[in-house]
């Protein structure tokens, strides 16, 4: 079977996927609905995804609804999908112990690679995982723990069908269609989903399910709903590098206006899927013998993020605010090669304020 | 040899000394590391003693305290206040605005027998404090994560960034996005571990205002969300109603009385 076939994968055989996976020796990890919004978390059973569930998302709100449908897919996101899993939250790094004669000794902790196949990412998780494997493994110094994670990794991407309120990976170019970094990408359509392999691995799984090809009018159902979900973005981002127009703007009035909205709760940047920031702390014994140096998310709308010694660069909400939207559409562009934004929309949902890049952007930029 | 460590209590619920007492065997192990002279909840009783590191549970509300604390901080070499008693006035704190002989007499069937001061504050307003732990109550993982600190001689660094934070790294979901729920995370200081949101509540800002917080917004969320002017200054005034950002929160919102705040 040539990587470009396409198949169909009728509803009720969608069990039949994660069994093949799970065979396969993977951990299923894929959507969930729990405590009123989608999660990733293992499953093992089909009937544990969000049937039936739409996501209304706009800006500092997200509920989840029951639509009607036996659609698994039917929602935009929830908070977070991969990055919890690469870049975990806390992360013991190594331990040191006190040994003799006033010695230390250093035991790095690496983590043992797990095979995890994720169900039903979207194109903006990947692009955003391009993003992050950039921060973490294209350096001097690639991140062991990182690395190993991600070399396990089996992706079934979706289409996205159903964009929320709140997307622009239209305008961003990372969406709504996966179009890269998958295994096997799905387009759901009412009575099943069409299948297409990105790799050999994926290809295999495919293969393995013995699947009938699809149809012409499966075929077209596809096209139809992915130009759909483009048209239905109704927020969009300039697409072209902004950094200039952002940094010649430094000193714009609109800085001042959002600094009054922003809680500088950190909540947009724990939610974005690009947003890679971090400080290190130690845990101590009591006895003061041993120690496990960890590492945490951080946020540059914390206080302790731009304090050096004797020094906070960034005191207020304002520069604080300022930083992270020059950095994540600006000099990103120097750093990375590309902008920090990949349009999932997460930003404006979780914000507690309600606070929307787009409109943001807008302002300070004139476009 | 061991460091002298004394344990005081002000005006308090004695939740804050329980940080201690709930340590179970790890207290055996603290007590290898330094050496308690005054813990009247626990056993011993010496508060005269000179110490190492005072802990202060409480607030200051009586004429007797307003002299115990000085005392208190001449015979201490580290002052540090535990809980929100004793670092904002707590709970307590919110008679501050009210009349102190209408409340006795309303309360207590022989008023003549309180001696109380007009206002309760946090112990930082009568003398240096050299450490705050706050929260209502503490943790043992505070208290222990300062004792550790102390003891290798490095000045503690108490969280202090907004529940938010924790809560996210957590993977909880967010109560004021999904629910509308006035929830005080984005201007609350972490250390509780984000407890009440991974119940499916929202935070009340029991461990007062984070280092950076933006009060007023939050209050604009809240009225978007459909709260009273008075509902909103209620969610400020509650454990830390004297904590400076708070108050003033409360007294924007409106709807409610002209609370005193320490100076």
């Amino acid at each position: 079977m040539a990587l470009a076939d396409t198949r169909f994968l009728p509803r009720e055989r969608f069990q039949t996927l994660l069994d093949a996976l799970i065979e396969r020796g993977f951990r299923c990890v894929g959507p969930q609905v729990r405590d009123g919004a989608v999660v990733y978390d293992t499953v093992t059973r089909s009937s544990e995804l969000p049937v039936g569930k739409h996501d209304m998302q706009g800006p500092g709100t997200y509920r989840l609804e029951d639509a009607g449908h036996e659609r698994m897919f039917a929602w935009a996101n929830g908070a977070q999908a991969i990055k919890p899993h690469l870049f975990p939250a806390r992360e013991p790094l190594w331990s040191a112990e006190r040994g003799g004669a006033g010695s230390i000794e250093f035991t790095p902790h690496s983590a043992a690679p797990e095979a995890v196949a994720f169900i039903g990412v979207r194109a903006c998780d990947l692009a955003a995982m391009q993003i992050q494997d950039h921060v973490f493994l294209h350096g001097p110094y690639p991140d062991p723990g990182y690395a190993a994670r991600s070399e396990a990794l089996f992706f079934v991407a979706v289409n996205c069908s159903h964009p929320a309120a709140t997307c622009f990976c239209a305008a961003t170019g990372d969406g709504p269609a996966a179009t890269h970094g998958y295994d096997l990408v799905l387009s759901e359509l009412d009575n099943g989903f069409v299948l297409s392999a990105g790799t050999e691995a994926g290809n295999a799984v495919m293969a393995q399910l013995e699947l009938d090809a699809t149809t012409p009018a499966q075929t077209q159902a596809v096209v139809a709903q992915g130009e759909a979900s483009i048209s239905a973005q109704t927020r969009s981002l300039p697409s072209r590098d902004l950094r200039d127009a952002l940094f010649n703007n430094l000193e714009h009035p609109r800085w001042d206006a959002v600094a009054e909205r922003c809680l500088a709760c950190g909540n947009c940047t724990m939610v974005c899927p690009t947003c890679f920031c971090h400080a290190e702390t130690e845990e101590p014994t009591l006895d003061g013998h041993a120690t496990t140096h960890l590492r945490e998310w951080d946020s540059c709308f914390t206080t302790g993020h731009s304090y050096i010694h004797g020094l906070q660069v960034r005191a207020d909400i304002r520069t604080r605010y300022r930083q992270w939207l020059t950095h994540k559409l600006g000099s990103w562009h120097d750093q990375f090669g590309r902008s920090g934004c990949v349009g999932c929309g997460r930003c404006i949902s979780w914000c507690p304020v309600g606070i929307d890049i787009t409109e943001e952007v807008a302002a300070i930029t004139g476009d | 040899m061991k460091p002298v460590v004394a344990i005081h209590k002000f005006t308090s619920c004695d939740g804050c000394q329980l940080a201690f007492l709930n340590l179970g065997e790890t207290l055996l192990e603290l007590s290898e590391l330094i050496d308690i002279v005054h813990f009247a909840e626990a056993g011993p009783v010496d508060p005269t003693a000179h110490a190492d590191i005072a802990f202060i549970e409480g607030s200051v509300s009586t004429p007797d305290e307003l002299a115990r604390i000085q005392q208190i901080r001449a015979q201490t070499r580290f002052l540090v206040s535990v809980g929100a008693c004793a670092t904002s006035g707590g709970l307590q704190a919110l008679r501050n605005g009210a009349n102190m002989e209408e409340w006795i007499g309303a309360v207590y069937a022989s008023p003549h027998y309180i001696e109380t001061l007009d206002i309760a504050t946090p112990i930082a307003e009568h003398v240096k404090v050299d450490l705050e732990l706050w929260g209502c109550p503490v943790t043992s993982r505070q208290i222990l994560a300062a004792v550790r600190d102390l003891l290798f001689g490095v000045t503690p660094a108490p969280a202090q960034d907004g529940v938010c934070m924790e809560c996210k790294r957590q993977g909880q979901i967010c109560v004021l996005v999904t629910k509308g729920a006035p929830c005080m995370g984005p201007v609350t200081r972490t250390g509780c571990g984000a407890l009440c949101p991974s119940f499916g509540r929202d935070c009340y800002a029991c461990f007062g205002p984070a280092q950076t917080t933006n009060c007023a917004a939050l209050a604009r969320r809240f009225e978007g969300l459909g709260l009273m002017p008075e509902a909103i200054a209620r969610r400020f005034l509650f454990i830390n109603s004297a904590a400076p950002a708070f108050a003033e929160a409360a007294q924007a919102a409106g709807g409610l009385t002209k609370a005193r705040t320490p100076k």
